[in-house]
């Protein structure tokens, strides 16, 4: 039985992991390419509309009333999925949720699912534990596809093979399509018109033989159990209208009141995932209905660490998160880095603030997590849902320095007597008088953590003869 | 019109040019300048590295030392942000807390009167043009704090664009951070430095003499990486340009606190994230 991929088993804490992927010129060039061609499309796809500040001030307050609220909206959904024919199962965590999907499917009496693209479902790491039950699950997002087949981990919330480029793509197929069903035609070369058709072969079988479909849904409205999924390849229409049985994964912080608050998420999202004015499909359903799509459909309600995120006064504006990756494009960081560096589903400067708080700060990964970032403000400036992730980031540091562990006593000592030196002016003047006398005797490169690390890459700048604080009190 | 300067503790300790450059403008300009001497520091590091009640004290600190003073000029884009943005919700949180409005009343008492350089020239003293002078190319790289915290937009350009004998230079990808970030220059070194040296190479391929900013903590962290690499593009901060004058010039070339006291090694092949910013003078 494979433990959920919270995050990922064996990976080290983000700075080690950085190390290596900085110093990868061949990730650094497609990342680079990838991420600043999208993030200059959403740039323009934005500034199309003249009211993008009201709708991201809307979007914001939608999900914040919706969360202040949860509880009452997620009954009102419950009870609408049913009365439409549904069944609603509550998970309160990833092992509880896997359990669950596991359960239905084998109630089937199938071995094989097909999967619509879904965040949710990674972050339980559903696909190794139906694996360990012998259920084989079909990815069908493109980008999916490509990680599946490369015994890969996804890299980014929309784009999962952002790391890959159309060379590696080729490969992948060639090799591996067909451990997985249909075989990669024979003289396929790497141009994208031909992977997508290789791609379209290879999971038109998966459709058409699929009795069981699992999916995650980017919204559910309360008032009438409505599931909304969006997405740009049609694989989410086909697995979500084909088979028999269609089990849907969700956070329980996808719901939104009501149909109307769709107007704003239909229009800010597509601009800040894809940069589309809108997507090409948006599927949505309600319960079952006779002789039209699935006959039986499963809503799993997952918590899996929401609640305790939504505890935290600060932490919790996360959750508004619509899964856009848009943080994820403009952050200069990520795009040094790649996803694989955050060890988690969930990469970039969400992941870093998510990651943390849905699966804790004890993990090493987890605790490292909300450093990785400069503070720069790009992700706040993008995000659809005015997610403040600096400041979550700065408040989750704080969490971990009063969790203590390792550095941060050090650390905190460091503060505290920086802190009482910064509370006496007059120490402080002799302390940089100091400085300044013995400033012809410090190295260019310094020993210890915090300093050499700098000095391997930089050089510091030598002091001056006087500080400021000298030149005011002999000329003014 | 009383007007305190914040000099800040970097510039204080490791920058006094910027601080004496910024008294010079103003006294120039016609302003009647004070240091507060009870000021140090805005704990900016301290918060962003965690430690929020350990910077209380500073802010109730810069609350008396700034009494009494109309305007509040500090010569640092993230310092100025760091009181404008992150006192309140400082003085929040410790009313949220249960600990009282002292905290709030401190922040309240600094914010409307908190000005970044550029703001004050543009905003309050309603100039541009300040009478400078320096015959050189530069670029422009506006730090993170001044670009979306501060929204300083156009007004670092307007002035250097009135600058007499100036040759502005757009810096291209400008809105992308340097990768300072306080202590993430160190607690994540690599990608730091990965980031600088793609904002060094954007800024030498402009081929400009001069790499000016408003942030002397960012300006020393790219020239760290301008020296170790050997490169003679000089970080300058912005009120070191805007106090040059005719009489008063400012030369480049003469020794700035970067130049070592001892030659540059090369960079052993490890310690480089990627490429040295040399190839891209061209
Ligand atoms: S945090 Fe905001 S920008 Fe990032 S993925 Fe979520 S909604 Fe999009």
């Amino acid at each position: 039985m494979s433990a959920p991929s919270e995050t990922f088993l064996g990976f080290p804490a983000f700075p080690e992991a950085a190390h290596d992927a900085v110093r990868d010129r061949e990730l650094r060039r497609t990342m680079r390419h990838a991420t600043h061609t999208i993030r200059d499309k959403r740039a323009r796809a934005v500034a199309e509309l003249a009211d993008w500040d009201e709708l991201r001030t809307a979007g914001a307050q939608l999900k914040e009333r919706t969360l202040r609220h949860l509880p009452h909206y997620l009954e009102q959904l419950e009870e609408a999925v049913t009365r439409a024919g549904g069944t609603v199962h509550w998970a309160a965590d990833a092992a509880e949720a896997n359990r669950i999907v596991a359960e239905l499917v084998r109630e089937t009496g199938e071995q094989e699912v097909v999967k619509v693209k879904s965040m949710a479902t990674q972050e339980i790491g559903l696909n190794e534990a139906l694996a360990a039950e012998d259920i084989t699950a079909y990815e069908t997002d493109l980008a999916e596809l490509i990680v599946q087949l490369g015994r890969d981990r996804p890299s980014h919330i929309l784009v999962p093979a952002i790391h890959r480029d159309r060379r590696q793509i080729q490969e992948i197929f060639r090799e591996r399509m067909a451990d997985w069903g249909r075989t990669a035609p024979e003289n396929l070369t790497d141009d994208p018109v031909q992977l997508a058709e290789a791609a379209r072969l290879h999971l038109r079988e998966k459709f058409l033989n699929a009795r069981v479909a699992v999916s995650g849904a980017n919204f559910m409205i309360a008032e009438t159990g409505t599931m909304v999924v969006v997405e740009s390849e049609g694989n989410g229409r086909m697995c979500l209208t084909l088979p028999d049985t269609l089990i849907t994964v969700a956070g329980i912080e996808k719901v939104v009141p009501t149909w109307r608050d769709l107007e704003v998420f239909l229009q800010t999202l597509p601009r800040s995932s894809t940069a589309e004015r809108m997507n090409p499909y948006t599927s949505t359903w309600t319960g079952t209905t006779d002789g039209d799509g699935p006959r039986a459909f499963h809503l799993v309600l997952l918590d899996n660490g929401r609640t305790d995120t939504l505890a935290d006064q600060v932490g919790r504006q996360a959750l508004r998160c619509i899964r856009c990756s848009a943080c994820l494009n403009v952050c200069p960081v990520y795009e040094r880095t790649g996803g694989h560096a955050y060890g988690s589903v969930y990469p970039g400067p969400i992941g870093a603030v998510l990651t943390p708080q849905l699966h804790g700060i004890q993990s090493e990964v987890g605790a490292s997590l909300p450093y990785a970032s400069s503070l720069c403000g790009a992700c706040y400036d993008v995000c659809p849902v005015a997610i403040d992730i600096p400041e979550v980031l700065v408040h989750l540091r704080e969490r971990i320095a009063e969790q203590g562990g390792k550095g941060h006593r050090l650390e905190k000592a460091a503060v505290n007597a920086a802190g009482w030196v910064l509370n006496h002016p007059r120490a402080l003047e002799v302390g940089e008088r100091l400085a300044s006398l013995t400033r012809r005797l410090q190295p260019k490169r310094l020993p210890g953590p915090g300093a050499a690390q700098w000095t391997r890459s930089r050089d510091l700048p030598e002091l001056p003869a006087r500080s400021f604080r000298a030149w005011w009190k002999e000329n003014r | 019109m009383r007007i305190a300067l914040f000099v800040t503790c970097v510039n204080d300790a490791a920058f006094p040019s910027a601080g004496i450059a910024t008294v010079r403008l103003l006294e120039r300009l016609g302003c009647q300048v004070d240091f507060p001497p009870a000021q140090t520091c805005c704990g900016q590091p301290q918060y962003n590295t965690g430690y929020r009640k350990a910077t209380e004290p500073l802010v109730h600190r810069m609350a008396e030392a700034f009494d009494g003073y109309d305007h509040i000029v500090a010569p640092s884009g993230s310092c100025a942000a760091m009181v404008r943005d992150n006192y309140p919700r400082m003085g929040r949180r410790a009313a949220a807390e249960g600990r009282g409005e002292a905290l709030n009343r401190a922040a309240e008492a600094l914010v409307p009167r908190m000005y970044e350089l550029t703001e004050f020239l543009v905003d309050v003293l309603g100039r541009t043009e300040v009478g400078a002078y320096f015959p050189h190319s530069v670029t422009y790289h506006p730090s993170c704090h001044g670009l979306r915290l501060l929204r300083l937009g156009d007004r670092p350009h307007r002035l250097l664009e009135a600058v007499e004998g100036l040759e502005l230079r757009e810096l291209p990808n400008a809105e992308e951070c340097c990768g300072f970030g306080g202590t993430f220059a160190v607690k994540n070194a690599d990608v730091s430095t990965a980031m600088g040296i793609d904002k060094v190479k954007s800024a030498v391929g402009t081929g400009a003499e001069v790499l000016c900013g408003a942030d002397n903590s960012c300006l020393m962290h790219l020239g760290g990486i301008l020296r170790r690499h050997d490169q003679p593009q000089r970080p300058l901060h912005l009120a070191e340009i805007l106090a040059a004058t005719r009489e008063e010039p400012l030369d480049p070339y003469v020794p700035d606190p970067y130049v070592p006291a001892e030659p540059t090694r090369t960079p052993r092949a490890d310690t480089r994230p990627d490429q040295p910013p040399r190839s891209s003078t061209a």
